[in-house]
């Protein structure tokens, strides 16, 4: 008899997520585990740890109502997997793989490991096609490309929801018409939440061509750990088996790594940094990897993850962590909401890493470095003096200094600041970056090449 | 040997125990399971060994064997290391990826060098001679500019019964026998060396030459030495992987070793990519030609990222053998920690600071020590060094931390990457005031020999302005940059454009991204002048807001975009121009 058919009712103990079988033979490690309860409810469990005759098993849809004596275990004899098909897009799945719209569940045409393999870094292609999002502190400064994972750093009370539906709205490729989709892959936001994203899909005929995995905030806390794999499994699927563009939505990572500690503590780990488990870098390089490019394929995997800071503090282990594996970030500021600015992005701790393979002649326009570097650098001057100005007032300073002062207010105002619809091209958002430069002296943009001062420069441009 | 076959009793993420494994010695390397992965023996109770497995052990089950192969972890050292790129376990990707596909499977067993290629060997030694570990037996011209001198392998000696002839051969050919003892022993072109074990050098020197990376920060300010070691410590978004990189570029070693240990795939992919294309400045000859890449990216098993370290600093040594120049970087030596701090933690051992385990700091120690500029081993007398740079990514860019302290109590250079200065995209984001070199003294002799006498001076005075203008800085922030005297307002400029038009330099400007020892040294004396020509003129009345609109103020600020061909002729008017339009300046405010 295989062990596929063996009902096993040695549970010798529940541990919060944690259930623990004895008496066992041929259990293998990760492999998934199906709980019968006494009243006949069926959950879904995997194996944790493995020993001859015993198995640590984490329970996803959480322990309550398990015990000692009636509950029973199956190992079905495979790790986790994940039926994919092209017929995903368009529809809904929980946090184990089952449709929740009211259609009928898909015949899939493969099923995967949904660990998914590590990439070969040979294999990977370079990630350089500009991907326009409309938003001009993207576009202009923290450029996104196609193939890379640029997560946003937000806090509680932060709309970041409405910027990552805005992205999901606006991002195209400049000149191409190709197939497009979105993997949403929601764990532990709330039922409004992800009603706006739903709504937000539905209104712009994006919902088509959307998968949505759903793990709502009053869904198993544990079904977030492969709630992750198994909707990267299913980009993977789409990308580099039918050849789409695939724009991934993780939101709320921050839930993710509660579920992460959650697992760990009730195994006892030795935990690191705040009682995150020490290999929590290991395990969201595990998900965040999966973005990319690989040769010879037409299809891609952008990542946009979001997570909440907890207490806005970027140092803390989670965006610590992420800002560790993944190409850069996109940060949230409370300071710039409250002063009604939106995107509040704070401009200044962003960060695009594949942003200079993207951009330049050819992609964006050839003074884009140039005009994305004198931004960063005129608005940190300005920002600065700020702080000057709180203390000597504004009196005080050089006629220099108060051009710079007056550059950093209008750099808010006019560039960072956008309509939650508005679609800026990369040559607004340019246009808009000259004239904000064209408050300082010519001779302070030195890091913008003097060809393109003269070529692009408003006030020299008219003089000529 | 007696075989050693156990079997699993336990598994836990990527360590496993199994029984029956009497017999077995520490480090010793096993297959595990039906799918023969890899893994190392890193504890041993009784006759169960707990092994750590370098693959991923999805689905492994309990029951499934465990064979010792009874060897320690090794590489295969030969020619066709250059312009590979490996994983931690010296498995070729590229070889992996013609076998499996885009996605690295599990179980995969390849040669890590090419058995069917053949290479042309010119044999040095003769029949007849008696030879020690080291001695060269031939070459092989590896790579355009790179001879792959044919070793005698440390543990062996003998006479040279015969050698073949001139020709071409597989490296697995018999090109050599040794008599010992009247025991033969026969020797190919490959040679196999435990990772973990420093490889023998008759004795270490001092090092005295600095490595010139192109980097103005680096080289004038916190140089390092041929033979030396540094660290990176900085938060992410500080630039640590693009330092590397420069540093890979071009950095003036022989050959290169660049480990990316647990970062990201996309940067392996740019070094790829970008290698063969870029030139080096010594040879002219594509960087792939000198490059040796280990590749175990975050997502990638996590006790290869052990391995990978080792694996990258063996082949280092085994250059450095052969009388080469050699850097290593390793990016990023947290996530190397971060393994161990992994493993420690499934093996249940007592931790130490944050989890990490106590041997942290000796494991650390022991991996930096394997630098070093050093007599060669053989009876010829030659010279190889191995520079060792490594990246630390302290959490939340606090150093604090047990990997960066313990990393700084070893290393004699720390550039401290700064996140302040990340933010204003002042790169490389080297903070000027906490980094540090401590092989300042030994390099300042090369620079002053070869480069300019006064090389010292000019660099501590440059540091001493910059100094000076930190301390004015806090004043500035109180009372505003027009409520300084004018003097000390001059010295503000010349530390800005010290500051920014020195101490920056941009990796991705075609020209600026390097810039040759003589060019650094022109433009520190150009601005150290503009310094003094500036503090003069404020003396004389000139108002300082006139001087910094001067035309030679642009002129000085694109100094580093000048290509290295013609800036002699052009920083020579420039300087001319300075002088003519200063003079003008204070001639006006006399009248």
């Amino acid at each position: 008899m295989s062990n596929k058919d063996i009902e096993y009712t040695t549970v010798i103990g529940v541990e919060g997520p944690l259930m623990i079988v004895d008496g066992i033979k041929d259990v293998a490690y990760n492999e998934v585990v199906k709980i019968r309860l006494a009243d006949g409810e069926e959950r879904t469990g995997q194996v944790l740890e493995a020993f001859e005759h015993k198995a640590i098993i984490q329970v996803f849809e959480g322990t309550r109502g398990l015990d000692t004596k009636l509950t029973s275990a199956r190992f079905i004899g495979e790790t986790m997997k994940l039926g994919v098909s092209k017929d995903m897009v368009g529809r809904i799945f929980d946090g184990t793989g089952n449709p929740l719209d009211d259609a009928p569940p898909i015949i899939p045409e493969e099923r995967r490991d949904i660990n998914g393999e590590p990439i070969n870094p040979c294999a990977r292609e370079y990630p350089r096609e500009f991907i326009q999002t409309g938003i001009s502190t993207i576009d202009g400064l923290n450029t996104l490309v196609r193939g890379q994972k640029l997560p946003i750093f937000s806090g509680a009370g932060l709309p970041h929801n409405e910027l990552a539906a805005q992205i999901a709205r606006q991002a195209k490729v400049l000149g191409k018409q190709e197939a497009f989709a979105v993997v949403f892959c929601a764990m532990g936001i709330t039922n409004e939440e992800a009603n706006l994203f739903i709504k937000d899909f539905e209104n712009t005929g994006a919902l088509e061509r959307t998968v949505m995995f759903l793990n709502l905030a009053d869904d198993p806390t544990i079904e977030r750990i492969i709630l992750p794999r198994m909707a990267l499994t299913c980009a993977e699927y789409l990308a580099f088996d039918l050849n789409m563009q695939v724009l991934v939505i993780l939101t709320d990572m921050t839930n993710y790594a509660e579920a992460l500690r959650e697992i760990a503590a009730a195994r006892e780990e030795v935990p690191g940094r705040r009682g995150y488990p020490g290999y929590m870098y290991t395990d969201l390089a595990s998900l965040y990897e999966r973005a990319g490019r690989i040769k010879d394929k037409k299809g891609s995997i952008t990542q946009i993850p979001m997570l909440t800071m907890p207490d806005d503090d970027i140092t803390h282990p989670i965006p610590d962590l992420t800002g560790y594996i993944t190409e850069g970030q996109i940060v949230l500021e409370r300071g710039l909401n409250k002063k009604n600015i939106y995107p509040p992005i704070a401009v200044l701790p962003c960060l695009s890493r594949l942003m200079d393979r993207g951009i330049g002649e050819g992609r964006t326009r050839g003074d884009h470095a140039g005009v994305s570097n004198q931004l960063y650098a005129a608005y940190a001057e300005g920002n600065d003096l700020r702080d000057l100005v709180a203390i000597v007032g504004e009196d005080a300073l050089s006629e220099r200094d108060r051009k710079f002062l007056e550059f950093a207010d209008a750099f808010e105002q006019r560039f960072v600041t956008q309509d939650n619809h508005e679609d800026r091209s990369i040559i607004q958002t340019l246009t808009i970056a000259w004239e904000l430069l064209s408050i300082l002296p010519p001779a302070e943009l030195k890091k913008i090449d003097e060809n393109y001062i003269r070529m692009y420069h408003p006030k020299l441009n008219s003089e000529t | 040997m007696p075989k050693i076959k156990g079997k699993i009793v336990r598994i836990s993420g990527p360590v496993i125990e199994a029984d029956n494994m009497h017999g077995s010695k520490m480090y010793d390397v096993v297959r595990v399971g039906t799918e023969n992965l890899i893994g190392e023996i890193i504890r041993l109770n009784k006759d169960v060994a707990t092994i750590q497995v370098y693959e991923d052990t999805n689905g492994l089950k309990p029951g499934e064997p465990v064979l010792s192969t009874q060897e320690p972890l090794s590489v295969e050292l030969g020619p066709g290391l250059i312009a590979n790129i490996y994983d931690g376990i010296q498995r070729p990707l590229p070889t992996i990826r013609k076998e499996t596909g885009d996605f690295i499977a599990r179980g995969v067993e390849s040669d890590a060098l090419d058995r069917k290629k053949k290479w042309h060997f010119k044999p040095i030694a003769k029949k007849g001679a008696t030879v020690i570990g080291g001695d060269i037996l031939g070459e092989v011209q590896e790579t355009s500019h790179i001879i792959h001198r044919i070793m005698v392998p440390p543990q062996h000696q003998g006479t040279i019964e015969s050698i073949v002839k001139e020709g071409d051969y597989t490296i697995d050919t018999e090109i050599v026998v040794l008599n010992h003892n009247d025991k033969t022993h026969a020797l190919t072109m490959i040679q196999r060396w435990p990772v973990r074990k420093p490889r023998p050098v008759k004795n270490k020197n001092d090092p005295s030459q600095p490595l010139i990376t192109g980097q103005r920060v680096v080289d004038t300010f916190f140089p390092v030495a041929k033979g030396g070691t540094a660290a990176i410590p900085g938060g992410f978004g500080t630039g640590k992987t693009v330092m590397l990189h420069q540093l890979a570029k071009w950095s003036d070693a022989q050959i290169v070793i660049y480990v990316g240990c647990g970062e990201r795939g996309n940067e392996m992919t740019d070094v790829l990519q970008e290698f063969p294309k870029l030139e080096d400045p010594a040879t002219g000859e594509p960087l792939i030609n000198r490059t040796v890449l280990i590749a175990n990216t975050s997502n990638m098993p996590v006790a290869a990222r052990d391995a990978s370290v080792y694996t990258g600093i063996t082949i280092a040594e085994y250059y450095r053998d052969m009388g080469y120049d050699v850097a290593l970087m390793a990016d990023s030596t947290s996530r190397w920690a971060e393994a161990m701090r992994e493993i420690s933690g499934r093996l249940e051992e007592m931790p130490g600071e944050e989890g990490y385990p106590a041997y942290l700091a000796s494991r650390l120690a022991e991996f930096y020590e394997r630098a070093g500029r050093v007599n060669t081993i053989g009876s010829q007398k030659r010279e190889g060094s191995v520079s060792v740079m490594g990246a630390v990514s302290p959490p939340g860019g606090d150093f604090s931390e047990p990997v960066a302290q313990n990393t700084l109590r070893i290393v004699k250079v720390f550039w401290a990457l700064d996140a302040d200065l990340a933010d204003r995209r002042h790169f490389p984001s080297i903070n000027w005031l906490k980094s540090y070199s401590l092989y300042l003294s030994e390099v300042s002799k090369w620079w002053g020999d070869t480069i300019g006498k006064d090389w010292l001076k000019l660099r501590n005075n440059a540091m001493a302005l910059l100094q000076k203008e930190s301390e004015l800085q806090e004043i500035v922030k109180l009372v505003g940059p027009d409520a300084l005297p004018a003097r000390e307002r001059a010295l503000l400029e010349s530390a800005k454009m010290i500051r920014e038009n020195y101490l920056q330099q941009s990796a991705f400007h075609e020209i600026d991204t390097y810039c040759p020892e003589k060019k650094q040294y022109e433009m520190l004396r150009l601005m150290l002048k503009f310094s003094q020509l500036i503090e003069d003129a404020v003396s004389k009345q000139v108002h300082i807001d006139d001087l910094i609109i001067m035309k030679t103020y642009e002129g000085l600020a694109r100094m580093g975009k000048v290509p290295n061909e013609d800036y002699p002729k052009h920083f020579k008017q420039l300087e001319h121009d300075l002088e003519k339009e200063i003079q003008a300046l204070i001639k006006e405010r006399v009248k």
